[in-house]
């Protein structure tokens, strides 16, 4: 097991390297001129070369690949071109809201959704099944800063039980915490809450007819029982790997949604380096985000393990 | 007074294009510590029978009718609850799938301690500790390494001597075993059925045997019903079936039975086969149901069903012209 996760870990180096060289090459081929950008609309081509040298935008290729891979190595992310700032210490300033929320949102969507989709297939055919996949479908088709700014008017506006936008630091406590959290985790939620229900309902569907199941119900076990421990757990391999797939639509999501909060979080500050064109800090956010991904799709590899004892490596 | 006494059950599925009787109008009994068989061809009620009895027929589509007494109390009128105390407790079933009866994700042990768990109210290391002895009775080396292993980790013979611990677990008062050899090789089912009677001995259970082999029936059964379209054709004490077969049915079966060395000692002969289908259940039928492939029928089988009579002592057959001897008075 051991051996298997230190292999594991290993096999994320060529992978991180080819994303590195992906995110550095995108911005590299994509359009528009960050030192023409940086020297305003009344600069003279000589203004925005000299800028260009500046930044070294003038170099081959390949050597500001290598360049950029070393300092990163270092932990070093380069200057933001826009604000003079070290992007790690932009970055280190934006991860808490954008780190809560995504916390937030999965622990919720997971807790709501599981049940729900082991309800559903339990009650198939049911009213309470067709009402679960209704909300399923509706949920996939309203966009979330639809769901977002529908959410905030109800709750914020008319009812007035939680606040309209902005974040409260952790270190201000949980309450105004989460407070400002819930409607944000909600209308980035309620996509994934819809995936993973009907993924659960499918998966158990199909569970609940082996003959184990009868084999349970045989031995005098009780229905919940039968459904999480019996059911549910032969049915978690495939509901972890769509829940590990959707934190991807999370990180995607989080960017509209913070917009939507006014959340001061990773997704707000991608947005405003992209309008910028400022290439140190999209590239340093975009590797994060790659590498989170990585590492989720890591921890599912391992957690299969410890659902299904058939599974070895 | 019989430990269990099923009458009229009526056993039936709600399909698109009407109804299907799959068990229509059964009655018999077994005594304590009784093993009785119930044999037939596949679709002829069998399984649903014992699925009947421990009430696991999914309702809907299904719908049991008739009455199922188990020590005086009728299991079709309990709570969910009150059934639920039942199995795995006082009646226990074993499948034939070995392969996919037991919980792939869980340990064997964990699967023996649960029924100890819900039943006994044993602690999770007092369950275990049980496991390993029930594992030890039913024949498995090494119990206590096997106790934390995984179905996949056990050959197909091992699952079933699993199954059975789980079923023995409780000590219940009624094994149900549906085709418990039918998936197994030829050597292992004999050292199934050999545990399954010394487990009965020691635990006292009376068992029902569903099976549609005959020479298990032979080697376990004490009193044997045959089943044939939802209905009970012919019953009788395992001796007498074998000897004397009143019902052309059982006749059949039998006949279509191979005899060990036949091809050595010259007298050879094809096996016989029962000709056609068992016939759809879903319409009921007027005469008797074996009509549409008994090489005796009449008319008066087309037309009336033959009554369930007892045809010798404590012989009974559902057939017209099945001979009758003096019943002893």
């Amino acid at each position: 097991m051991f051996a298997y996760i230190v292999r594991r870990v290993l096999a994320t180096i060529p992978v991180m390297a080819i994303v590195a060289l992906f995110v550095f090459s995108l911005l590299y081929i994509a359009p528009g001129d960050p030192a023409a950008v940086i020297a305003g609309d009344q600069a003279t081509p000589e203004d925005v070369e000299r800028i260009r040298q500046s930044l070294g935008l003038d170099r081959p290729y390949l050597v500001r690949f290598g360049e950029w891979v070393f300092r990163i190595l270092r932990g070093d992310l380069g200057v933001s071109i826009f604000t003079n700032l070290p992007v790690s210490l932009m970055i280190q300033q934006r991860i808490e809201p954008t780190l809560s929320l995504m916390v937030v949102t999965l622990l919720l969507a997971v807790t709501i959704a599981v049940p729900m989709g082991v309800v559903a297939a339990w009650k198939a055919g049911t009213w309470i099944d067709n009402a679960v996949m209704s909300f399923a479908v509706l949920s996939f088709s309203v966009p979330v800063f639809v769901v977002g700014y529908l959410l905030a008017y109800i709750f914020a506006l008319e009812l007035d039980w939680l606040p309209v936008q902005g974040y409260t630091p952790f270190s201000n406590g949980f309450g105004p915490w989460i407070q400002n959290l819930i409607l944000p985790a909600v209308a980035l939620g309620s996509v994934y809450i819809a995936l993973i229900a009907r993924i659960t309902r499918a998966t158990m569907l199909e569970v609940l007819q082996q003959d184990y199941i009868r084999t349970a119900r045989a031995k005098g076990a009780g229905q919940r029982s039968i459904l999480f421990l019996h059911a549910l757990k032969n049915a978690a391999v495939p509901i972890v790997t769509v829940i590990g797939i959707g934190i991807a639509l999370l990180i995607g999501g989080a960017v509209v949604t913070e917009s939507v909060f006014a959340i001061p979080g990773l997704g707000r500050l991608t947005v405003d380096a992209i309008l910028r064109r400022d290439y140190p800090v999209i590239q340093g956010v975009v590797l994060l985000f790659s590498f989170v991904y990585v590492l989720v799709n890591l921890a599912i590899d391992l957690l299969y393990t410890l659902f299904d004892p058939r599974i070895r490596y | 007074m019989a430990l269990l006494e099923v009458e009229n059950l009526q056993t039936h599925f709600r399909a698109q294009d009407g109804v299907n009787r799959a068990v229509d109008g059964v009655t018999f009994h077994v005594n304590a510590g009784e093993t009785v068989a119930i044999v037939g061809e596949s679709g002829c009620g069998k399984s649903v029978t014992a699925m009947s009895i421990l009430r696991l027929i999914p309702e809907p589509p299904g719908k049991i009718a008739g009455s199922i007494r188990f020590n005086g109390r009728d299991l079709l009128k309990l709570s969910d609850k009150e059934m639920r105390s039942i199995r795995g407790n006082e009646i226990s079933m074993i499948f034939q799938e070995p392969m996919t009866s037991l919980n792939p994700v869980l340990t064997v042990g964990k699967q023996i301690g649960e029924t100890l768990r819900l039943h006994q109210g044993m602690s999770a290391a007092q369950a275990e500790a049980r496991a390993v002895e029930m594992l030890k009775l039913v024949g498995i080396p090494e119990p206590q390494r096997r106790v934390k292993e995984y179905p996949h980790q056990l050959s197909g013979g091992m699952r079933q001597r699993v199954m059975i611990a789980i079923a023995l677990a409780c000590n219940p008062k009624l094994l149900i075993a549906d085709e418990p050899t039918t998936a197994l090789d030829v050597t292992i089912q004999a050292q199934i059925l050999d545990l399954m009677r010394d487990l009965k001995r020691t635990v006292g259970a009376a068992i029902v045997i569903i099976t549609h082999d005959l020479g298990v029936v032979a080697e376990v059964a004490e009193r044997v019903i045959v089943m044939y379209a939802g209905r009970k054709v012919e019953e009788a004490s395992v001796g007498k079936l074998f000897r004397t077969p009143r019902h052309p049915y059982t006749q059949g079966l039998l006949g279509s039975m191979p005899k060990l060395g036949s091809s050595l000692t010259g007298d050879e002969t094809r096996l016989q086969e029962i000709p056609g289908l068992v016939p759809s259940l879903k319409r009921k039928l007027d005469g008797c149901v074996f009509a549409s492939r008994c090489p005796y029928t009449t008319d008066l089988c087309r037309a009336v069903a033959p009554a369930l009579e007892e045809k010798d002592d404590g012989h009974v057959a559902a057939c017209h012209y099945a001979p009758k001897e003096a019943v002893a008075a």
